[in-house]
């Protein structure tokens, strides 16, 4: 076995100890620095992996994969880790002791969600998602003195342990059933019995809960508004595309769809048409942007669920094309809150009034960000849709795709409701809102993202294509 | 000079403009709305080198551009224009460039103000020289946004508020995307079906010969999102409430060319790709048409603020449009073409001329006013040309359009096209009472102070006024371009016809 290949998980690892063990060393000044460095590192590890990204190999009798779908979601990760690190650049003042604590979690959580995305077996992917989640339990609750973030982490713990449980114990019925935990090996081994069904059942109950779909979403919107913002959008971008990821792999090679008597495709289409629905309609009366992202995403996951409903090139394209799309867009969503949080101290729709007469280009920025994730063209999220839709209406769900697409015209409502108070809101303060340089860095990096794969999606187009080659 | 791309260059120099103006510091008016103006008379002047020198005798698709863009989907990034869309690219740019003459006078944000009208007008424009479906409808939606924008931050709040209006536009006709996008896809996935390729080439996809039951769904969709955007009785809620809440500019494109876009879909892209659907559907849009003509025109009698006597007016006459387009042979669709043309540049001189006076006289109320010929001749000049134009007087162009209608629909549908006729003098009740109203009338000493249109406000009337008055006195430069047009897309649509019987 070449563990060289590895080195895009070894490195992670290595960086995110290195930032903790570090971290108790160095005097406060030298805290700063640890942040940096690990950002630059990750950057590093980005490039390389991007580099690596065609190379494939089986490692352990194939309970870990490093393949195309693996690696691409692996620089999904790393690139959603690094804004939102960046946005954070400020807002970690807030974390004052434990700031390089803060970057040491945000990293075993990337690693948790490479093992995730990677794992060719229920019990590895079981691991990675217990690495990420705990790490996220901790980030959750990690401003101390706010009672709020506090509540949202226990709710996290309970609830998140909660879903563990179910979808640990899917994986056994499943196991009980065909003797392997092995994904590949799933698919030849299984026959259609009751019990199977049920396993099958709660994996994907168990999923639902990490990608917040309905009816499994009502942790989202407390944590989401809860958490430190960084904190949410990491967890809105990148534990949920883990999760996409994993379930992907799980329903595509293990129970591929024509092959079994148990549609879940029908299943999924019924989740991914509750969401798309409930979660934009809450949305409309959010006053909070916090909140009201948290709705957002929550329906944005229905969106994503359509891909895997139709399970066909275009779907699964889909898919892993929104997830990416959906770092930039949503990163500088709530990069521009984080930045009026900072300043205002508060998220509700109120602080955001004036915003375009204070600093155009954060108003900007929220609103084509917002725009891209309601699917309006030129931005990313058009071509997004346009395939996730695409393979739905191929796969013969049409009526998916008419709920989707009208859904996703209402919630242009809410995101407007957002572009009003900025554009003829009324603020007392008028002095523009002070950014430092990494914050502006990952706004420019999110706007440039939104913009360039909405104008031009050929080459994300093709990458992803490579990506998805190994299930079709 | 046949591979200079001079479509694109017609397309982008407002977003070049419009990416200009976002750099410039924002204090500096002049320069804004010099960098607008430039702009729009770039892509005026050009495309008016389009117009002289696309060969009619050749007719067609011509000044091709085709740039693959997304492989998978299909998708090209390809212009063109052909007698249909020639026209509407034209009106496009001198709407466009009228309407940045007609906001000279705003002073407030003035820069995001140049920079967002640019880039709705590179998105109209986009509609109406694309032949690839992809780009049509990323264009088609591009528009929304700035609007929206735009009535919300500098339109005016009468009978309803500029919010309420501003949101009732745009979900309206987000509505209708999303159905077009069903279409759309539909569409795109049952061609690859049956082709093994993926294309979104209008031309191809007109090639293509879909089930009957298929292509009446897929109509049923577009004539709704494109009905939407024409303002189809009963889906034409929007559209008074919208103009009335915009600010002129705004008005006068939307009014002017990005209705048409419903126009020119349901020619383009239904008719041509889907002629079974369209003739199974088009008695639905005659009936509804005539709900536009005699409705609307009911509702208009009774309006008392300008904007809105041309809104729900711009209403009635959207359904001579689509009657026109509905009765489905040469001589009617001609006239739809024509008509959008006209009814463009009729409306927008209108909304440039209310806008103009109110900004000077807070005020659009009909009773208002009285006698404002006396002080100002030329801003009545600009109302009378409008007016008229807008009832269908011979030696305008819009008589050319609506006689070209009725003669081509009465052959189909001869009760129908009798009723719809009646919207002409319901016109002439309504145009004339406003007019006479505000124009003529005794002297009224509290619009003494009303300064008459001069300098830049003068270059809507002259640029638009002289589209009205040449293409009525010289209707074959119109005529021949858009009947060679309509002639190629008949004789196709006539074949796939025969080869779907056979």
């Amino acid at each position: 076995m070449d563990f060289s290949l590895l080195t895009t998980e070894i490195l992670v690892a290595l960086i995110g100890l290195l930032v903790l063990v570090v971290g108790l060393v160095l005097p406060d000044r030298g805290k700063q620095l640890v942040g940096k460095l690990s950002l630059l590192a990750l950057a590093i590890v980005l490039v390389y992996a991007l580099i690596a990204f065609p190379r494939e190999a089986s490692y352990f009798n194939g309970i870990y994969q490093v393949d195309v779908f693996g690696n691409y979601f692996k620089i999904l990760f790393l690139i959603a880790g690094i804004l939102v690190m960046l946005s954070a650049s400020k807002y970690i003042k807030r974390f004052a002791a434990k700031s390089s604590e803060f970057y040491g979690l945000m990293i075993l959580a990337t690693l948790g969600m490479m093992v995730l995305s990677a794992s060719g077996d229920f019990i590895t992917m079981y691991i990675g998602l217990e690495l990420m989640t705990i790490s996220f339990y901790i980030l959750t609750a990690y401003l101390q003195s706010d009672k709020r973030s506090s509540e949202a982490g226990l709710k996290y713990l309970i609830l998140g342990a909660i879903s563990s449980a179910v979808l640990l114990f899917g994986m056994s019925l499943v196991y009980a059933m065909t003797g392997t935990t092995i994904i590949s090996e799933i698919a030849g081994a299984w026959t259609m019995q009751p019990a199977m069904a049920a396993g099958l059942v709660m994996i994907i109950a168990g999923f639902a809960f990490k990608i917040s779909v309905i009816p499994f979403h009502m942790w989202a919107p407390d944590i989401y508004q809860g958490a430190p913002i960084p904190v949410t959008t990491y967890l809105a971008v990148g534990s949920k595309a883990a999760a996409f990821a994993a379930l992907v792999r799980v329903f595509m090679l293990a129970f591929p769809p024509g092959s079994i008597s148990f549609n879940w495709n029908i299943i999924l289409a019924v989740l991914a048409v509750l969401t798309m629905v409930i979660g934009n309609l809450i949305a409309l009366t959010q006053k909070n942007v916090k909140r009201l992202l948290a709705y957002s995403s929550i329906a944005q996951a229905g969106y994503i669920l359509v891909g895997l409903v139709a399970a066909n090139t275009y779907g699964l394209k889909g898919v892993l094309f929104y997830a990416m799309l959906y770092v930039f867009s949503n990163t500088g969503a709530f990069a521009v809150a984080t930045a009026v949080e900072v300043d205002a101290g508060s998220t509700d729709i109120d602080a955001f009034n004036g915003l375009a007469k204070r600093s155009p280009m954060l108003a900007a920025i929220m609103t084509v960000c917002m725009l891209s994730l309601a699917g309006i063209p030129p931005m990313a999220g058009f071509v997004g849709k346009f395939y996730l839709f695409s393979g739905a209406i191929q796969a013969g769900y049409l009526w998916v795709a008419i709920i989707g697409l009208v859904m996703s015209m209402v919630s242009v409502y809410y995101y407007l409701g957002v572009a009003k108070a900025m554009y003829i809101g009324v603020s007392i303060d008028e002095n523009p809102i002070k950014l430092d340089v990494p914050a502006q860095m990952a706004l420019w990096a999110c706007l440039a993202g939104t913009l360039l794969i909405g104008i031009y999606p050929g080459p994300l187009s093709n990458f992803v294509q490579t990506a998805i080659s190994m299930f079709l | 000079m046949n591979n200079f791309p001079i479509l694109s260059l017609i397309l982008l120099a407002p977003l070049i403009g419009a990416i200009i103006i976002m750099c410039l510091p924002k204090d500096n008016g002049k320069a804004i709305k010099y960098i607008a103006a430039i702009s729009t008379f770039l892509s005026l002047l050009l495309s008016l080198v389009v117009f002289i020198g696309y060969d009619r005798s050749l007719g067609g698709m011509q000044f091709v551009e085709k740039i693959p863009w997304i492989a998978d989907l299909g998708v090209n990034y390809a212009l063109g224009v052909d007698g249909i869309s020639l026209p509407l690219m034209l009106l496009t740019n001198l709407i466009g460039f009228s309407a940045v003459y007609a906001s000279w006078n705003n002073k407030e944000r003035i820069k995001e103000f140049f920079a967002l009208l640019l880039i709705l007008i590179t998105g109209v424009m986009g509609t109406f020289v694309t032949t690839d479906l992809f780009i049509f409808f990323l264009f088609y939606e591009v528009v929304v946004i700035p609007i929206y924008l735009m009535v919300i931050m500098w339109g005016s709040t009468k009978r309803v508020t500029k919010e309420y209006a501003g949101m009732k536009l745009t979900i309206y006709l987000l509505i209708g995307s999303a159905f077009l996008m069903v279409g759309l896809i539909s569409l795109f996935i049952k061609a690859k079906g049956i082709t093994g390729v993926p294309s979104m080439d209008m031309a191809f996809l007109a090639t293509i010969d879909f089930p009957v039951s298929f292509q009446v769904m897929v109509f049923a969709f577009m004539a709704f999102a494109f009905g939407t955007l024409l303002s189809m009785f009963p889906f034409h809620a929007w559209s008074p409430d919208g103009y009335a809440g915009a600010p002129t500019a705004v008005s006068m494109i939307h009014a002017g060319v990005l209705k048409k876009i419903g126009g020119y879909g349901l020619i383009r892209i239904g008719l041509f790709i889907l002629p079974a659907g369209a003739q199974i559907i088009a008695p639905i849009i005659a009936v509804l048409a005539i709900g536009n003509v005699v409705y609307a025109a009911y509702i208009c009698i009774s309006q008392k603020d300008l904007k809105y006597i041309v809104g729900y007016s711009s209403v009635s006459h959207m359904g001579y449009v689509l009657i026109g387009i509905a009765a489905l042979n040469l001589i009617s669709i001609n006239g739809a073409i024509i008509m959008m043309f006209a009814h463009g540049v009729m409306a927008a001189l209108f909304f440039a001329m209310i806008g103009n006076l109110y900004e000077k006289s807070h005020t659009r109320n009909v009773d208002d006013f009285g006698g404002l010929a006396h002080q100002m001749p030329r801003l009545s000049v600009g109302f009378m040309l409008a007016g008229l134009a807008s009832l269908g007087l011979p030696g305008m162009v819009n008589f050319i359009g609506e006689f070209t209608i009725f003669v081509g629909a009465f052959s189909t549908y001869k009760v129908l096209t009798i009723i719809g006729v009646s919207g002409i003098i319901f016109t002439a009740l309504y145009i004339l009472r406003a007019l006479g109203n505000v124009l003529f009338g005794p002297r009224r000493e509290e619009w003494d102070h009303l300064q008459d249109l001069k300098g830049p406000e003068m270059v809507p009337l002259i640029v638009l006024g002289a589209a009205i008055l040449i293409g009525g006195i010289f209707p074959f430069t119109l005529m021949d371009l858009i009947s060679s047009g309509v002639g190629d897309l008949i004789a196709q649509v006539g074949l796939v016809q025969i080869g779907g019987i056979l």
